[in-house]
């Protein structure tokens, strides 16, 4: 063991024992970010927070609810929302955090996807990032069932039966997840497990790895321009403040950041208390019936959109039942995206806009994804089973030429 | 300007994207019903017009109702305890103390001319069924004679006026005959084996349907609950609309009890962030700033 010094000042004694100074730098001070980015670069850090939130409301929900059957229900709309001082704030702010973070982690997917922030070096950071997603996927379908109203018990019966279309083994994988022949103690129980253990310990080692993936390709910026950090980091240092492309993370791009959190915390907190209904929705208040199917059955808003994927094919194709069709479907709905960075064939790092085909591929997607987050809720009647067909068929179709598309707009360009 | 703009662009997407789910969804899953009428103008058998002498209606009421009503207001006690009474009737028989001012009037007398039609519960007595109200229909009496009873309940002072206790009391008297309110600590007189057999559904438990049907649906559906429940062996219970209100506030109440110290907090914590959010601001004018 090296030999130690009589410290002069407490960060001395620590800096001594922990090397905190060092870390203080590589992690924050010396720590470059881009000039050349605009306010959708603090999602990350509102998603970083917003966690936080998560967390810390979950472990005071934890002390009073009762993941059991019996008890489960007025644990929370009781115990926790009318006896324990402040519980109802923790559960506003779990269950609108909950929605708001699907938004949040909406924004930053698609900033991504426009800014072509997934290819050329940062491929893991998107990988990482799409593992996020369906880990708070997970997260989000384990917590919706604790509360044990009744669209906790229907969703959780309707989206596992969906296992049960997997050939061969679906019938058993059903009863495998469930614990049981239907949703029942066991089910709630094994949930209630990953929801406050299994699935927050991966999202926790995950979103370090999501930073960790960070620190070699750097993030992007606005222009999908590429420079050497090192010696723009120089030139910072040196004084050169102006000239210099890039900044430190903190204090300088954290400041901004703030900025963005603070006014996004106004709103978050509007919704949490005056405005919490998308995020807690009235079915749940009527206690779990197996009995009782209620007239309407839809997830939460975020998985909208893989719902109606699944739902819009409802009639037999070339002999594959409606029900394996949609199954493939929402099958491909939920990986497709993990294979961005190689499906779009181009090498431009550049804002959408400025890429002439992808462009029309961005906002047709968009617009197709929020036809299908809107007919996911609506009853599939009518032409609404249409609608869902049309929109699902054409979310297939995006992912099918984004090759040919991007390949296309490579060589457009080059010709340039 | 350009990050406004960027701003702008997200604001739409999400607007749409939320009015197609919210308020749009739940048109067309909930379509908006007749309004709530509190004057129960389907029922006609009884001339209402009529000024009733209440001193004739005490001694109408004393032979022909307390033989299964309490009157505790007016010193009448129960006749039976409540298991017995639910084993004879079915249903408890409700205490009758607040109901000249809880009820409307026209429906008060039209339920004492016929309670069947009153309370639309036509499709649950047909004949066919060999089903009988417990409640006797008496159309025998005179529609003076009515008015008179009308008038004599009207004279009877409720015993709180306003407030939560009047909330309370007036939901006990509508609505506790059938349905609990465990968050209250009440249960419902009649015994739940009974009800159910009387009913042929569970009376559900209310406590939380401030949350789970919402005001707006509370106020149609009570008011007439065939309109949205077709079918449904739940009564129209023909409270006015101040009783009505009442009971819509008593499940506030007890469903949805932090709600003030919820709207009061919810001010401070947006201030509060305000506060930051504009000392970020100076932050990072003093940092000097660095993009757009
Ligand atoms: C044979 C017993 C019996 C007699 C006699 C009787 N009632 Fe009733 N009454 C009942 C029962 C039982 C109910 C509850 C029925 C139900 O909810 O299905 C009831 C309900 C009521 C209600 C509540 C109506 C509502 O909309 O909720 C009123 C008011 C009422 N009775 C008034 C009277 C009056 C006035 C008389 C005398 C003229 C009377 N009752 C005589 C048994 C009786
Ligand atoms: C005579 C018994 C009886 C009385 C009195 C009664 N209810 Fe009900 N109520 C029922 C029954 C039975 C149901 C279940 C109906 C069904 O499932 O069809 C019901 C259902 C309900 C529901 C649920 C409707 C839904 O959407 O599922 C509400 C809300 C309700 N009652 C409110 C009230 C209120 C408020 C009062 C007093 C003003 C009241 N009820 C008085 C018997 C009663
Ligand atoms: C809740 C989970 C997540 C957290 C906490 C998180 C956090 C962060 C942070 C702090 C950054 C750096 C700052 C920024 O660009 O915003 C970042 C960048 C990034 N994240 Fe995430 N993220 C999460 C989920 C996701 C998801 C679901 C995706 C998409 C699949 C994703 C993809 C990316 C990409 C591509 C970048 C690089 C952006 C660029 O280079 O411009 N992340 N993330």
């Amino acid at each position: 063991m090296a030999e130690f010094k009589k410290a002069d000042s407490m960060l001395e004694w620590f800096d001594q024992r922990l090397g905190v100074v060092n870390f203080a730098k590589v992690m924050m001070t010396e720590y470059w970010i881009p000039k050349n980015i605009n306010f959708l670069w603090a999602m990350g850090v509102l998603l970083t927070v917003l966690f936080t939130f998560l967390l810390v409301s979950g472990i005071f929900l934890l002390m009073y609810y009762k993941p059991d059957v019996n008890l489960a229900f007025d644990s929370v709309n009781y115990t926790i929302m009318q006896e324990v001082s402040y519980g109802w704030l923790f559960r506003h702010i779990h269950a609108v955090g909950a929605s708001v973070v699907f938004l949040i982690i909406y924004i930053h997917m698609f900033t991504g996807i426009y800014y072509g922030s997934y290819k050329k070096g940062r491929e893991m950071i998107w990988v990482s990032g799409m593992l996020l997603f369906v880990l708070f996927s997970a997260e989000g379908f384990s917590g919706y069932m604790l509360p044990w109203g009744q669209m906790s018990y229907w969703a959780a019966y309707v989206i596992t039966e969906i296992f049960g279309g997997i050939p061969f083994i679906g019938d058993e994988l059903v009863v495998w997840i469930r614990g049981n022949f239907y949703v029942s103690d066991s089910t709630l129980t094994r949930f209630f497990m990953l929801h406050v253990l299994l699935i927050p310990l991966v999202i926790i080692g995950t979103i370090v790895f999501h930073f960790y993936a960070l620190r070699f390709p750097h993030v992007n910026n606005e222009a999908g321009e590429f420079f050497d950090f090192e010696e723009e980091a120089e030139k910072y240092l040196a004084g050169n403040k102006k000239e210099s492309k890039v900044v430190p993370f903190w204090p300088v791009f954290l400041s901004k950041d703030f900025l963005v959190l603070g006014f996004f915390m106004v709103f978050f907190f509007y919704l949490v208390f005056f405005h919490y209904g998308f995020a807690m929705d009235a079915i749940n208040f009527d206690k779990a019936d197996g009995l009782k199917t209620p007239a309407h059955i839809y997830p939460e808003w975020y998985f909208l959109w893989s719902y109606e994927v699944l739902r819009g094919f409802f009639f037999e194709i070339a002999g594959i039942s409606g029900k394996d069709l949609g199954l493939i479907a929402f099958g491909i709905a939920n990986v497709i995206f993990f294979l961005m960075p190689w499906l779009d064939r181009s090498p431009m790092v550049k804002p959408a806009n400025q890429r002439p085909y992808f462009k029309y591929w961005f906002w047709f997607m968009m617009v197709d994804l929020i036809v299908l987050t809107v007919y996911g809720k609506l009853p599939p009647t009518g032409a609404n089973a249409w609608v869902g067909f049309a929109s699902s068929l054409t979310f297939l179709t995006l992912f099918a030429t984004l090759p040919f598309i991007t390949k296309a707009e490579a060589k457009k360009v080059k010709e340039k | 300007m350009k990050e406004f703009k960027i701003l702008a662009v997200i604001i739409a997407l999400v607007g749409i994207t939320y009015y197609g789910i919210e308020p749009y969804a739940h048109h067309v899953m909930h379509p908006e019903v007749a309004p709530a009428d509190f004057s129960f103008k389907d029922l006609k058998n009884v001339d209402t017009s009529l000024k009733g002498n209440p001193d004739n209606g005490k001694v109408l009421v004393e032979a022909n109702c307390i033989a299964c009503h309490s009157i505790e207001s007016a010193g009448y006690p129960k006749v039976m305890p409540n298991a017995d009474a639910a084993a004879s009737y079915g249903v408890v028989p409700p205490d009758l103390s607040g109901a000249g001012w809880i009820y409307d009037k026209n429906y008060l007398a039209n339920f004492i001319y016929d309670p069947v039609s009153a309370m639309k519960l036509q499709h649950k007595y047909t004949p066919e069924s060999g089903k009988q109200f417990p409640m006797p229909a008496y159309n025998w009496m005179s529609a003076q004679e009515i008015m008179d009873i009308v008038a004599y309940f009207q004279i009877l002072a409720p015993k709180a006026k306003a407030g939560p206790e009047a909330h309370k009391n007036t939901f006990e008297a509508a609505c506790g005959r059938c349905h609990s309110m465990k968050y209250a600590g009440f249960e419902a007189t009649t015994p739940v084996e009974n009800i159910k057999t009387y009913m042929g559904a569970t009376p559900p438990d209310l406590s939380q349907y401030i949350k789970s049907r919402g005001e707006h649906y509370l106020y149609s559906f009570i008011n007439d609950p065939q309109v949205l429940l077709p079918g449904t062996s739940m009564p129209r219970t023909g409270l006015n609309q101040k009783a009505q209100e009442e009971v819509i506030a008593y499940m506030e109440d007890i469903g949805d009890r932090k709600k003030a110290e919820r709207e009061t907090t919810g001010v401070w914590v947006m201030l509060y962030t305000l506060v930051f959010a504009i000392a970020a601001l100076l932050w990072k004018r003093k940092l000097g700033d660095f993009s757009s």
